[in-house]
């Protein structure tokens, strides 16, 4: 057990080292360096202003030594120009000039509100609707919720987005604009203001797991060991319940796995259709701006959530399946 | 009835029990001209076709017969496990005054797992895998004896002492994969007799031991039998196995009875010709190697398509010796004479002569 989570700790730190390194010389290799001093350094700018600019951005220092000096900083903090950033270290925004590590900050609990919201709403409605499906196979109600889940599942999130956003708030007026509230603050604020596109996530991801967890169920009441448990007398409840949906609950995680990723790239588009203020938002400036240390900042956050998440699923397999070892 | 006593059971279910002047001299299970068809896309399969037999309260029925003959379609068929929507389920089933073919839902699942238990063939696939070995065992107790977790618990632990699964304390909570196959089978069994049944089917369940487990195993019903009165159908291809443990035989073939008889009866004087080579197909260890084993020729019929006459006249030695083709045309009937009887064409004289001078010298 312990040995999983070191291996898989170290195996993460690994990951975001090639992502970091990757990131970093696209960065340089699409000859980003040179636009970031051109603006800084305005219209007008003779070859010497430039240097100072590249000096000052310590974009002049060789590829691997910025690499080395920016991770070093990382982990212990380091001194820019005359400012001192502290430990976790991100370096300036080329572009605002402020610290990344204080704008990720701000924009952070909004993604991870949006996806832990979307997540919970996803996995609750679309495995719940997958349950009673499979309890009412063959039914009408089988079939109605199967082909709900199949076409809602068909939306894309700036169709839907901004259908929602014109039918509950700019139309009826039932809710205002998406916001985000601090959970911390006022737990129902933040609920309502984020419900919005927590229900255009789910219904455009539910299809899956309705889908998945239907036929995921009706395979485990086709197992021998079902036919067991009818042989013991046990309730229908029990049978689907606490034992065929156990034995659904393995392609779940796979699927939630996945989807942690698709929800974390989905989600500059979530947020710009929603005007929210979030990390996916800093990504698209930063590219549009080449601010490396931004950039770097997001891909490493966005990266660690994914791979953290996907921890999570691993553990969440051994949990649910007493036959799978962590290792 | 909700006792908290196992051992009072045998009281208790007298009490459920229809009233004993209802139906005299009806036997404890009564199976009356079974048929079990599954539709499939090939066609419909007869299964189990015109399947009769009696039990009583404390006696075993060994069913014998190769494989696919239909001994775990009859089980299942009993416990009302088939599926309702491909299955047509004809014949009477009378357990204990119940008619378990017109039983509800309800009624029967208030008799799986407390009166009338199963153990299945194959005890990996049989058991869940998400659940701890202990929990398989208690669920079946809380479910039916009202029990609390604790003594479900406790029963479960018992229950696997009883199996002879050694630190019962400690391997309640392993999961099947954690066991042995032959751990498995007595856990198995465990779950089966957990609330202690009046009915015990088990469908080959020592065939995937060894010999010492296998006896242990045998031994283990033997004394719950004694102990609780239960009634047993004990399915196998082993004629040991059946020789040891049951009362009476019957002989499937082809989802029908052939023969039966009690044991001394079939095992030592066969009357029809698919048991005789049943008989003489087992390997006489411990007798004469020169004589040779012979296997029952040819495959088992179709189920789709049976063969007119006599299901087993395309394998069967001594079609030549019933005139008028009969074997071919006409299907021959299973007459009982004191529970005993066998669905040939043959003479009575012919069968006896047969036996005495082709068969039994193959035995040991
Ligand atoms: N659900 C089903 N649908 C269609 N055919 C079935 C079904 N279940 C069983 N059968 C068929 O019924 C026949 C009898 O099967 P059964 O399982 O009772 O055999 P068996 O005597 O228990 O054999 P074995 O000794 O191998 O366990 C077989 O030919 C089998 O293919
Ligand atoms: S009826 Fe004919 S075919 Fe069938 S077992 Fe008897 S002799 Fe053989
Ligand atoms: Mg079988």
């Amino acid at each position: 057990m312990l040995r999983f989570f070191v291996r898989r700790f170290a195996g993460m730190i690994g990951i975001l080292l090639v992502i970091s390194l990757i990131t970093f010389y696209l960065f340089f290799a699409a000859s980003g360096p040179d636009d970031v001093v051109q603006m800084s350094c305005g219209r007008f700018c003779t070859e010497e202003a430039k240097a100072g600019v590249r000096h000052d951005l310590g974009l002049d220092k060789p590829f691997f030594e910025q690499y080395w000096v920016y991770m070093t900083g990382i982990v212990m903090g380091r001194d820019i120009g005359d400012r001192s950033c502290s430990a976790p270290c991100l370096g300036y925004s080329f572009s605002s000039r402020e610290p990344v590590t204080e704008r990720i900050q701000n924009g952070f609990p909004t993604t991870l509100s949006l996806a832990i919201g979307a997540i919970v709403l996803m996995i609750l409605i679309g495995v719940g609707l997958g349950v009673i499906a499979a309890m009412k196979r063959g039914t009408r109600t089988d079939k109605v919720l199967t082909t709900v889940a199949v076409v809602a599942g068909a939306f894309q999130i700036f169709i839907l987005g901004p259908l929602l956003l014109l039918i509950f708030v700019y139309e009826t007026e039932l809710m205002d604009l998406p916001k985000y509230y601090a959970f911390t603050d006022n737990p129902g604020k933040w609920a309502t203001g984020l419900i919005l596109p927590w229900i255009c996530l789910m219904v455009i991801h539910m299809a899956m797991y309705t889908r998945l967890t239907r036929s995921a169920m009706v395979d485990a009441l086709n197992d021998d060991y079902v036919r067991t448990l009818r042989a013991k007398g046990l309730s229908k409840r029990d049978i689907y319940i606490k034992h065929a949906f156990r034995g659904a609950l393995s392609p779940v995680a796979t699927i939630l796995g996945i989807d942690i990723g698709i929800l974390m790239a989905g989600t500059v588009i979530t947020e710009f259709t929603f005007s929210l203020n979030g990390i996916g938002r800093l990504a698209v400036l930063a590219v549009e701006d080449s601010d490396l240390p931004m950039m770097m900042g997001v891909v490493l956050v966005a990266a660690a959530i994914t791979i953290i998440a996907n921890l999570l699923v691993d553990v969440a397999y051994a949990v649910i399946d007493p036959r799978v070892r962590l290792y | 009835m909700k006792s908290s006593d196992p051992l009072a059971k045998a009281d208790s279910t007298a009490a459920d029990a229809a009233p004993a002047g209802d139906k005299p001299r009806s036997s404890f299970l009564s199976v009356r001209d079974l048929h079990v068809r599954f539709t499939t896309l090939d066609g419909i399969v007869k299964a189990v076709d015109g399947l009769s037999f009696d039990l009583e309260r404390g006696s075993t029925l060994g069913i014998v017969g190769e494989s696919g003959s239909g001994k775990s379609v009859s089980s299942l068929a009993i416990l009302g496990l088939h599926n309702p929507k491909k299955t047509v389920i004809g014949g009477e089933i009378h357990f204990d005054g119940v008619e378990l073919t017109k039983a509800s839902e309800n009624e029967m699942n208030k008799l799986r797992g407390r009166r009338i238990a199963m153990i299945f063939q194959d005890a990996l696939a049989a058991l869940s895998p998400f659940y701890s070995v202990g929990e398989q065992i208690a669920e079946t107790y809380r479910r039916h004896m009202g029990a609390s977790r604790k003594e479900a618990r406790q029963r479960a632990i018992d229950m696997l002492g009883r199996v002879g699964i050694p630190n019962p304390e400690r391997r309640v909570d392993d999961y099947p994969h954690h066991f042995s196959g032959g751990m498995r089978q007595r856990a198995m069994i465990a779950i089966a007799l957990a609330c202690n049944p009046d009915l015990l089917i088990a469908d080959e369940p020592t065939t995937a031991l060894d010999v010492t487990v296998q006896s242990q195993i045998l031994d283990l019903l033997g004394d719950l039998q004694s102990e609780f009165g239960t009634a047993i159908i004990f399915i196998t291809h082993d004629l040991g196995v059946i020789a040891q443990t049951a009362d009476d035989v019957l002989v499937m073939y082809a989802g029908r009875c052939v023969e039966k008889g009690t044991v001394r009866e079939v095992l030592r004087d066969a009357r029809h010709p698919y048991s005789w080579g049943l008989l003489s197909s087992v390997p006489d260890l411990g007798g004469d190697v020169d004589i040779p084993l012979r296997p029952v020729r040819g495959t088992p019929p179709s189920l789709l398509s049976p063969p007119p006459g006599c299901p087993f006249h395309p394998r069967c030695d001594y079609v030549a010796r019933v005139g008028d083709d009969a074997c071919k045309t006409s299907r021959p009937t299973l007459t009982l004479a004191d529970g005993r009887g066998s669905a040939c064409h043959l003479t009575a004289d012919e069968k006896a002569e047969i036996f005495a001078t082709e068969v039994r010298p193959l035995l040991r």
